[in-house]
C-alpha cells in the first residue's frame, strides 16, 4: 500500500490569540499537528502495519513544520515531504494548498490519502475533498472507522452524529473524524529513530509549478477578535428566586425566551 | 453588481432544514437584486418547492432522480453540474452542514471556483461582498473577499436570519432531468443515532451536560428542560467520554459547533475546546456548583449551585411561563 498523509501544522488550542497589525501573532506560540491529522497518521500506521507498504505524510508550509513532520516520523510514519511554498507564494488560500498537495501527489499513484476533517484553525475543511477531485478520485469525509479488504473500502462516517455505512474502493481519499483511533504518543525509540528518516523539501519549480498557477481565489481582508464579552451576572439569593430571576432576565433582558 | 445566485436546499426528516432558508436570504444579499434560483436535490422532493419561493426564492429548479435518494458526493455532484451548466450562476450558496460540507470543495474544484467557508454574516462594502467567518475554533474572525469570477459560499446554521415566510409569493417551478450514474462510493446503510425532531446545529436553545451530571440518567431533568422550550440537548465531552451520552451529542472543537439562541451549560466546567463549540452562543446561561468555573467567564448569566436542584426548578418556572402565555 502506497499511503500519503496530509498534515497541517497549526496553533496549540490552548494559546490565546493576539491580533498585530492585522495579523495573528505567532511569535512564542506554541504549534502541533492539527488534531483531526493526528487521527488521519495513527489509522495509516496501523493500515500499513496490517497491510504492509509505507506511508508518507505531507505538509505545505514552511521548515517550521518540520517539527511536526518529525512528530509524525517518531509515530511511525515512513517518510515525510515539506513543500516549502514561504518563498515562493505571498497569499495562499485552499485552492493554493490543495493545488500544490494535487501536483504533488499526481504521479505518485497513492493508494489510500488521509486527512483530517477540518484544520482548527483555518476551520474550512476543504482540503481533503479538493485533492481528491483534482486528483480524480473518490472520497469520503468524517470517517470514524475503515476497513480495507483487497480493493474494497468499508467506512463509516458521521453524518451530524448519525453513521453511514460506505462502500468504496481504491484509490481513495478519507478524511478522519474523532473516535477513529486513539493516536499514540511518539515512543523514545521512535524519536531516535525518526532522526535518521527521510525528510525531503521541495519547492513548486520541482513541481513544475509557478506562483499564477496557484493564485489564491479567496482573500482574506481583515482578522478581528470576537467583542470581548462584559462580564456575566452571577445571582445572589435564594436559589428558588435566582431561578426566577433568571427566567424574567431571559425574557425582558437577553429577549430569547 | 447583480448576480444570479443559486442556492440548495436541504431536507431532515421529511421537512426542509432551516438553513435552506437562510441560504436563500445569503442568497439575495450576494444577489444584489439579482435572481435567485433555489435548488431541490433528491428523489422526490418536488413538493417542498413551494416553501422556498415563500422564503424568498425567486425559482425553484427541482433535479430529481432514484439515484439522488440518498447523498454521495458523486451523485449530487452530477446533479448540481447540471444545474449550474443550465442556469449560469454567479454565485452558489449551500448550507455549512455535513452535505455542504462534503459537496461545496468538490463543486468549487470542477467549477475552478474559490469558496469561503462557514460564512456567519455577509456585507456589502464599496461594491465588495465581505464575508466574516470564525478562525482558530472561533476564538477570532475574518473577513473575506472573492478575488473574482463565482462568488461560492456555505453559511453556519442560525447566524444569516432567514426572510420571513409569505405564502402570497409566486414563482416558476421546473424541473431538471439528470443522468447520475457511476457512483464511487455507495451507502450501504444509514444507522440513526439522534433523536428525531430539533437537530442540535440548528436548535434555538439548546441544555447541554457535562460530567457534572454524573449519569446516563441524570441526563433526564435535562432533556425535560428541553422539551419545555423546544430545544435539544448537548454534551460536553467530559460527558460523552464517560458514557453518559452518545457522542452524537458532544460540543465543541472535536464535536459540533453550534450558535443558539440560548445555551444553558450544566455541570460543564468550560474547557477551552467546549468554548470552541459554543461560545458564540448568542445568550448563555451556567450551571455549576464550582464558583470559580471557567464556564463562567463566558456566562451571559451564572447560577452557582446543584444542577440537580436548580434545573428541575428551572423546569418548573417555564411550564408557569407556558401555562400563562
Ligand atoms: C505561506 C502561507 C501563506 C498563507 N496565506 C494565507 C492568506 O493570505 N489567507 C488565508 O486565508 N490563508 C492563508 N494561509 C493559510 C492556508 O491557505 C490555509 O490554512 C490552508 O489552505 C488550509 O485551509 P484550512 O485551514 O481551511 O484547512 P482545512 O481545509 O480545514 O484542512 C483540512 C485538512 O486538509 C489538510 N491540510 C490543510 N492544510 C494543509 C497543508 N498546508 N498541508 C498539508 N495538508 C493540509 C489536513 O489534513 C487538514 O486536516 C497561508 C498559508 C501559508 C503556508
Ligand atoms: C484535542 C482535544 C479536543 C477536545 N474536544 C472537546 C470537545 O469537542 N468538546 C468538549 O466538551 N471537550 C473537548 N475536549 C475535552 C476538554 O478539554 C474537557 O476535558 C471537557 O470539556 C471536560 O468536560 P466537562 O466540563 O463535562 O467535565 P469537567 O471538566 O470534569 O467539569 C465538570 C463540571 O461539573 C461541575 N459539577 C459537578 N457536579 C455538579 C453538580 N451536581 N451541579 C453543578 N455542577 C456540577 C464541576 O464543578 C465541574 O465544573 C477536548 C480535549 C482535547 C485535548
Amino acid at each position: 500500500m502506497n499511503i500519503f498523509v496530509l498534515m497541517k501544522r497549526t496553533f496549540d488550542t490552548e494559546e490565546k490569540i493576539i491580533i498585530n497589525n492585522g495579523k495573528v501573532n505567532e511569535e512564542g506560540a506554541e504549534f502541533i499537528i492539527n488534531p483531526y491529522d493526528e487521527y488521519a497518521i495513527e489509522e495509516a500506521i496501523q493500515v500499513r502495519d496490517k497491510l504492509g507498504g509505507e506511508v508518507t505524510v505531507v505538509t505545505v508550509g514552511n521548515e517550521d513544520a518540520e517539527k511536526e513532520l518529525r512528530t509524525a516520523l517518531a509515530m511511525g510514519c515512513d517518510k515525510a515531504v515539506l513543500i516549502n511554498i514561504e518563498d515562493d507564494v505571498e497569499e495562499s488560500d485552499q485552492y493554493t494548498t490543495a493545488k500544490v498537495l494535487a501536483e504533488y501527489l499526481k504521479d505518485k499513484e497513492p493508494h489510500l490519502i488521509l486527512a483530517g476533517n477540518v484544520a482548527i484553525d483555518g476551520g474550512s475543511g476543504q482540503v481533503g475533498p479538493r485533492v481528491a477531485e483534482m486528483l480524480g478520485i473518490p472520497y469520503v469525509t468524517t470517517i470514524t472507522k475503515l476497513d480495507i479488504d483487497g480493493d474494497k473500502v468499508t467506512v463509516v462516517r458521521d453524518v451530524e452524529g448519525d453513521e453511514e455505512v460506505i462502500e468504496a474502493s481504491l484509490p481513495l481519499l478519507v478524511t478522519a473524524q474523532q473516535g477513529l483511533n486513539e493516536p499514540r504518543y511518539p515512543s523514545l525509540p521512535g524519536i531516535m529513530k525518526a532522526k535518521k528518516k527521510p525528510l525531503d523539501e521541495v519547492e513548486l519549480d520541482d513541481l513544475d509549478l509557478d506562483e499564477d498557477d496557484v493564485e489564491a481565489k479567496t482573500k482574506t481582508v481583515e482578522i478581528f477578535l470576537p467583542p470581548k464579552k462584559e462580564a456575566g451576572k452571577i445571582l445572589q439569593g435564594e436559589l428558588t428566586d435566582q431561578v426566577k430571576e433568571l427566567v424574567t432576565l431571559l425574557r425582558t433582558e437577553a429577549k430569547v425566551i | 453588481m447583480t448576480r444570479k445566485v443559486i442556492s440548495l436546499a436541504e431536507i431532515r426528516d421529511g421537512s426542509l432544514r432551516n438553513v435552506s432558508f437562510e441560504a436563500i436570504a445569503a442568497a439575495k444579499t450576494i444577489a444584489q437584486g439579482g435572481e435567485v434560483v433555489a435548488v431541490l436535490v433528491g428523489e422526490s422532493v418536488q413538493s417542498y418547492a413551494n416553501e422556498l419561493i415563500a422564503y424568498g426564492a425567486d425559482r425553484v429548479v427541482v433535479v430529481e432522480h432514484a439515484q439522488l435518494k440518498t447523498y454521495t458526493p458523486d451523485g449530487y455532484g452530477q446533479a448540481l453540474m447540471a444545474v449550474v451548466e443550465a442556469e449560469k450562476p454567479e454565485g452558489i450558496v449551500f448550507g455549512h452542514t455535513a452535505l455542504g460540507k462534503d459537496l461545496s470543495p468538490k463543486l468549487a474544484t470542477k467549477l475552478n471556483a474559490g469558496l469561503v467557508s462557514d460564512v456567519v454574516a455577509i456585507e456589502e462594502k464599496d461594491g465588495e461582498l465581505l464575508f466574516t467567518r470564525p478562525i482558530y475554533s472561533g476564538k477570532a474572525f475574518e473577513k473575506k473577499i472573492v478575488n473574482d469570477g463565482l462568488v461560492f459560499v456555505t453559511v453556519r446554521p442560525n447566524n444569516i436570519p432567514a426572510l420571513s415566510r409569505d405564502d402570497a409569493r409566486s414563482g416558476d417551478v421546473t424541473s431538471l432531468s439528470v443522468d447520475i450514474k457511476d457512483l464511487r462510493t455507495i451507502v450501504k446503510e444509514i444507522v440513526r443515532k439522534t433523536a428525531e425532531g430539533v437537530d442540535l446545529s440548528e436548535a434555538k436553545v439548546i441544555v447541554a451536560g457535562g460530567r457534572g451530571v454524573k449519569s446516563a440518567e441524570g441526563f433526564k431533568p435535562l432533556q425535560e428542560l428541553a422539551d419545555v422550550l423546544g430545544g435539544a440537548v448537548g454534551a460536553s465531552r467530559g460527558a460523552c467520554d464517560a458514557g453518559y451520552c452518545d457522542y452524537s451529542l458532544q460540543i465543541g472543537q472535536t464535536g459540533k459547533v453550534v450558535t443558539p439562541d440560548l445555551y444553558i451549560a450544566c455541570g460543564i466546567s468550560g474547557a477551552i475546546q467546549h468554548l470552541a463549540g459554543m461560545s458564540n452562543s448568542k445568550v448563555i446561561v451556567a450551571i455549576n456548583k464550582d464558583p470559580e468555573a471557567n464556564i463562567f467567564k463566558v456566562a451571559d448569566y451564572g447560577i452557582v449551585g446543584d444542577l440537580f436542584e436548580v434545573v428541575p426548578l428551572l423546569t418548573e418556572e417555564f411550564k408557569k411561563l407556558k401555562v400563562h402565555s
